[in-house]
């Protein structure tokens, strides 16, 4: 599971109100070099939950200095789309689970897929 | 890449040892895939550089080739472990990295999950010919909350018409980009496959 997924995950148990985002609780995490494109990392970032991501990264220690909030003109920064790339598509979770913030429902990651099904109860 | 390229490249991605049936797990001819995804690049610019999302990947034909095409990333969503596996092994030979997967179940989703966080949809939904009447439309619903853009997806041509008026319901346009009478992007079917016979874009 790579950051930019994870961005877009959320918890719907049952009865959940905000389950989101999802907390990563890693076992196994490698690095998985990806073409990095400039174009596609900036069309991507103002559609991010920035902090987070920034959060996700922090907490698998891939923060680097990603700032807290979003700086501003970064579509000329390339060393910062570079970063952002690393972050968002290079780190990638292979074993662990991620936990819902609100019901502490936890959902397995295995082999890097994350497994979302809910139990007939939870719906 | 030309489209000949991609189609032979497309032929290696392995498919289900034993296809479930109630999950009508029929895998996409790699013609098929091909000439899809050769279409939504090429003519509508829809990959290079896009989010993409595919939707029922099974063992991921359909995503490897958008990865190939250079899509910024392509997610692959599954119900099942064991088509994920594949699909993972997959991209694995392949060595391709812009390809990631979510197992779930696109029939539960709730409508504002995912919303437009994706620039294009692909996929070869279940067509609901297994006790599971309906399924196609439930897919469909799920790609248009998803896609920024459009929506690419095979069906049979018998179930156009329908598609057509639901599409009408929900307020989106369609338009068939491929499909076995179509002078423009033609699908040459083997008989085996006639039951995929037509691509259609939606947009909202």
């Amino acid at each position: 599971m790579k950051l930019l997924t994870h961005n877009m995950l959320t918890s719907h148990v049952k009865g959940v109100t905000k389950g989101y985002p999802l907390l990563i609780k890693a076992t196994e995490v490698k690095m998985n070099e990806v073409e990095f494109n400039p174009q596609f990392v900036t069309r991507m970032i103002p559609k991010l939950e920035w902090s987070a991501l920034v959060q996700a990264a922090e907490g698998l220690g891939q923060r680097q200095d990603l700032p807290g909030e979003l700086v501003s003109d970064y579509e000329k920064n390339e060393d910062f789309l570079k970063k952002v790339h690393r972050v968002l598509l290079e780190v990638e979770v292979i074993e662990g689970c991620l936990q819902c913030p609100e019901s502490g429902r936890e959902f397995p990651i295995s082999r890097g897929i994350p497994n979302m099904l809910l139990n007939e109860d939870e719906v | 890449m030309k489209l000949k390229e991609l189609e032979s490249c497309l032929q290696q991605v392995d498919v289900f040892d034993e296809p479930k049936i109630l999950l009508e797990q029929y895998p996409t001819s790699p013609h098929i895939a091909a000439c899809m995804l050769y279409t939504i690049h090429n003519t509508f610019d829809d990959v290079e550089g896009k989010l993409v999302a595919d939707l029922g990947c099974g063992c991921g034909v359909l995503s490897i080739g958008a990865a190939m095409l250079d899509a910024g990333l392509c997610v692959g969503f599954d119900i099942d472990d064991d088509a994920l596996e594949i699909f993972r092994r997959n991209a694995e030979e392949f060595e391709i990295s812009n390809v990631d997967l979510v197992q779930c179940d696109l029939c539960s989703l709730e409508a504002e999950t995912y919303a437009k966080k994706f620039d294009t949809v692909i996929m070869n939904p279940p067509f609901g010919t297994k006790h599971n009447q309906g399924m196609d439309m439930k897919f469909l619903r799920a790609a248009l909350t998803m896609a920024k853009t459009a929506v690419y997806s095979l069906h049979k041509t018998s179930t156009r018409e329908h598609i057509q008026k639901k599409a009408n319901d929900w307020g989106v346009k369609m338009e068939v980009i491929a499909g076995e009478n179509n002078t423009v992007h033609p699908l040459d079917l083997q008989p085996k496959h006639s039951n995929t016979n037509c691509v259609l874009s939606l947009q909202n």
